[in-house]
């Protein structure tokens, strides 16, 4: 039988010194998902930028319609591939603590649950740092 | 017993679809990302590529049903995060409205996105 367990209010965030770790997995959990949910609508609106290059076939043979000349533009710059790895940080982790929440929910590995989420964030560091030389890849010249 | 600590109301359907999409999308982003940055790189992306793989009616309709379930998972996240900050009344049937609406124009904006590569639906 589980034990009861006063942790109070994990919306309050001004007492953050006092979180545990499942309680941080909450907060960056909540972080993650505005984050990839603000990015989904800014992913469409520049993703949409195929719907005037359409039709333009010539432009298209010639890789120079406007959502190729978007989307190449963008990824010259270095700051959007900085965004990029911070992008792909947050949605590793919010894999991960994804899973993580799902096995809880099933009732699996209820004894450790701070040791998957220190393990969570250790995963994500990991892919995230192996995967810089992919993400910045070419913007150097 | 330990007490009942959860973002859904006790009972409600959203929970159950916001694990279900989320075990789709946990797959499903994982490819996207997998595919779009490690087996073709970002900067070398095309229209006449990205043409290619949504006229394959495998891909076109897994892209649509990962912006049916993306839009779903975060914007029902999105409303369970602000009910659990406290908001009710009027405000929650606002909230509810405007992300309804928001929902609305990104799945069609999606779609029309995909129908202008595939140039119709690819069957």
């Amino acid at each position: 039988m589980s034990q009861s367990y006063d942790r109070g209010l994990v919306e309050d965030f001004g007492r953050w010194r006092e979180f545990s770790a499942g309680m941080w997995a909450w907060v960056f959990h909540k972080f993650t998902g505005w984050v990839l949910v603000g990015y989904l609508f800014t992913h469409i609106a520049v993703l949409s930028t195929a719907i005037s290059a359409a039709g333009q076939t010539q432009a298209i043979a010639a890789e120079n319609d406007v959502y190729t000349t978007v989307i190449t533009a963008l990824e010259s710059l270095l700051v959007v591939r900085i965004l990029e790895v911070g992008l792909l940080a947050v949605a590793v982790f919010h894999i991960l603590n994804g899973c993580r929440l799902l096995l809880v929910d099933l009732g699996i590995g209820l004894d450790s649950q701070d040791k998957s989420f220190y393990a969570s964030l250790i995963l994500t560091g990991a892919i995230v740092v192996a995967s810089v030389p992919t993400f910045l890849a070419g913007v150097f010249g | 017993m330990a007490e009942r600590y959860s973002s859904f109301e006790r009972g409600g359907r959203r929970w159950l679809w916001q694990r279900i999409t989320a075990a789709f999308l946990v797959a499903v982003l994982a490819f996207h990302f997998f595919l779009l940055h490690f087996v073709h790189h970002a900067d070398e992306v095309t229209f006449g590529m990205s043409q290619a793989r949504m006229q394959e009616v495998t891909y076109f309709s897994l892209m649509i049903l990962f912006l049916l379930t993306a839009t779903f998972h975060g914007v029902n996240g999105v409303y369970n995060a602000l009910v659990n900050q406290g908001l009710s009344g009027t405000q929650e049937t606002a909230v509810k409205a405007v992300l309804g609406v928001a929902s609305a124009v990104l799945i069609v904006q999606g779609v029309r996105t995909a129908l202008a590569w595939a140039g119709g639906v690819p069957i």
